[in-house]
């Protein structure tokens, strides 16, 4: 039985003045129905840019496009990357579905939130303006907005972020999809409201069985939500495994200089942040070998000056934890702090 | 006991808005502070913290009178600067500086990284010790840029290197206090952790104090000394950073921390969350009594008429609420 999303060696580049941008390079996951899946990683890592070559989002001219990502829909496996284009625009918004960063920008400020929802529903099934708005409405409910009879009529400019938000999401679950793809959906929010909008997301996620594939960079939201995790850097998949390992026993010098960067709200101590050196590479001109040797403070550790020559593939460490990175299992326990 | 670098009292900032259409003469206030008080202590980091739209930045302007303040007083080094004039304020603007949130905004993008840290000290006529071009050098380095990069514009730099531009330009003069409204929110996670590094050494070899404006409550918690919560204008709470965060008495306060995310599953998965309800009330139309009354679940009729005092709870612990959470041991 294969999961419902299988991606494989996905590769996204855009070709420019400068030079081919190599955004995402040699992406493979899974995710399954129930199953959370948090892509990680900082700007220009290619998170975004992964999930939007999923949705069938580029523009297929001007990017460059290669590998797989297969959705095992009851109808049969389809990949929509080779796939025709019209045939995967009628999997979005039923199959798969996604909801955007700022939910000001992603809402049309001349419709209603009725009219905008129930195109969504008009798409897919059959019924007037008056039966979308009565299943907007229905929406509106299960999302836990207040007065949604009345507030269905509304305009986006009426709503504060955290319920434009709710709106978003009951708009991309409004056909039942099988595949959420969440892209920062809590970046633009206050924290009171991030807690409201994480558990609706999990509340709505056992509702309608979802694939969810929650993309982030806040390490905080990732350990509350997600099952897997996948790490990423310049382009990369660098760690990939079960949330618990990555945050207990991380395999990749970045993860662990990430896990160590960041201040805790229930540590009191004061302990000096261990920062990352340097900044991230450039996707143009990318180094030889190891796309994180410069940050990395355990390269010169590695025999042969391996890292600067051999780029590490995402080889596994152990049970279904996989990791890029030329250090051996005794350097990293030194690295992780002797853990 | 020293004196204090910055006092602030009893501060209120409204802004008039219009509350009809384009020709109505009705007019409202946003009272986005409305009655704070703060006391910042030479060396010391005071974090304000609050949701968007709570006047934590509007705190951060009006205390360098970059706002005139409609009521209250502020007292800097000892002097009474509140009714100052632009004109009386410039020479002590050395003394104060700010680094803004957003270091795509604040930078000119046609000065050279010379001329936006140098500019600092032709606006108050000083020539640096050793002549102005080494100064600026040497404060590049001393914030971690490469010195020979002096003739470069911002869009050269990334947004960690930006926000350096703007440590350097605020450190420049050698001031005594620097509010700092959201330095790291707009930056990368594994670069947020060097610019508090930065402030945090840089606190140390001058002696600096901070007013630290920020809504991520990890990092207010790892560079403050105190931290001030603030709500819809006004101060819920005021305690030392240790006393706040294991021992938050204010309702609020207790929801906000539960709310921050742990990095750390099994943590994260134990942990008893207090979910608010709804939405920030608008600051045009504050609720009645107390302005947390609509959002917090222990809210009583009291709450609902009378608007609670901040007051003293126990030594250094102050809260403005009728009903209290017990102090835990």
């Amino acid at each position: 039985m294969s999961a419902f999303l299988e991606v494989k060696n996905l590769t996204v580049s855009f070709p420019t003045e400068d030079g081919l941008v190599q955004a995402s390079n040699d992406i493979s996951f899974s995710v399954d129905r129930g199953e959370t899946l948090a892509v990680v990683g900082e700007s220009g890592s290619g998170k975004s840019v992964t999930s939007l070559a999923i949705m069938g989002l580029h523009n297929r001219q001007t990017t460059n496009i290669n590998g797989s990502a297969v959705l095992n829909l009851e109808s049969g496996p389809i990949d929509v990357i080779s796939a025709p284009e019209e045939q995967v625009r009628r999997l979005r918004g039923k199959a798969m579905s996604m909801i955007f960063q700022d939910p000001m920008s992603a809402l049309h400020p001349y419709y209603s939130i009725g009219d905008q929802l129930s195109e969504a529903w008009r798409l897919y099934n059959k019924g007037d303006k008056k039966a979308g708005f009565k299943r907007a409405t229905e929406m509106l409910e299960l999302v836990g907005i207040p007065d949604a009879s009345k507030r269905v009529k509304e305009f986006p400019h009426q709503f504060s972020g955290g319920m434009r938000q709710r709106v978003m999401i009951a708009m991309a679950l409004i056909n039942n999809p099988a595949l959420l793809i969440a892209d920062e959906p809590t970046t633009a929010l206050d924290v009171t409201v991030q807690s409201q909008i994480l558990q609706l997301l999990k509340d709505m996620q056992k509702e309608f069985n979802m694939a969810v594939i929650l993309i982030t960079h806040d390490l905080g939201v990732v350990a509350e939500v997600a099952d897997r995790v996948n790490v990423m850097y310049a382009g990369k998949i660098v760690e990939q495994g079960v949330a618990d390992g990555i945050y207990y026993k991380p395999d990749h010098p970045y993860t662990i200089g990430l896990l160590n960067s960041i201040p805790r709200v229930d540590q009191l101590e004061g302990k000096r942040l261990i920062a990352i050196p340097g900044q991230p590479p450039s996707l143009i001109n990318l180094p030889q070998g190891c796309s994180f040797r410069k940050r990395c403070t355990f390269a010169d550790q590695v025999a042969d000056n391996l890292c600067a020559t051999i780029a590490p593939s995402l080889d596994m460490k152990e049970n279904a934890h996989f990791s890029r990175c030329h250090l051996t299992e005794k350097q990293l326990v030194a690295a992780r702090g002797g853990k | 006991m020293t004196q204090p670098i910055l006092k602030v009292t009893g501060l209120k900032k409204h802004f008039p808005v219009s509350t009809g259409g384009v020709f109505s003469k009705g007019k409202g206030v946003v009272k986005a502070v409305d009655g704070v008080d703060l006391e910042i202590f030479p060396g010391q980091t005071i974090g304000l913290v609050g949701e968007s739209g709570c006047g934590k930045t509007t705190v951060g302007r009006t205390v360098l009178k970059l706002y005139e303040p409609t009521a209250g007083t502020i007292e800097f080094n000892g002097e009474d600067i509140t009714n100052l004039t632009p004109k009386q304020m410039k020479p002590r603007r050395s003394q104060m500086q700010m680094i803004f949130q957003d270091p795509f905004a604040s930078l000119n993008p046609r000065q050279t990284v010379g001329t936006l840290i140098g500019n600092t000290f032709d606006i108050q006529k000083i020539t640096p010790q050793g002549g102005k071009v080494e100064e600026i050098q040497r404060l590049m380095k001393r914030v971690g840029l490469n010195p020979e990069h002096i003739n470069r514009y911002p869009h050269e730099f990334s947004g960690g290197q930006r926000q350096r531009i703007g440590v350097a330009r605020a450190i420049a003069l050698k001031p005594k206090l620097i509010v700092a409204d959201e330095p790291v929110s707009a930056l990368d996670v594994s670069i947020q952790a060097q610019v508090v590094n930065l402030l945090e050494d840089l606190q140390e070899e001058f002696n600096l104090s901070y007013l630290f404006v920020a809504h991520d409550l990890s990092v207010v918690q790892h560079i403050s000394d105190r931290v001030v919560v603030m709500y819809l204008g006004k101060v819920m709470e005021d305690a030392d950073k240790k006393d706040l965060f294991l021992n938050p008495r204010h309702p609020y306060t207790k929801a906000l921390l539960s709310a921050v995310p742990v990095p750390d599953p099994k943590i994260g998965r134990a942990r008893e969350r207090i979910i608010l309800q709804g939405d920030l009330p608008s600051p045009v139309n504050p609720p009645a009594g107390c302005v947390f009354n609509t959002r917090c679940w222990k809210a009583q009729d009291k709450c609902r008429t009378e608007v609670p005092e901040l007051v003293q709870i126990q030594p250094g612990h102050k809260i403005a609420c009728h009903f209290p959470e017990p102090a835990s041991a």
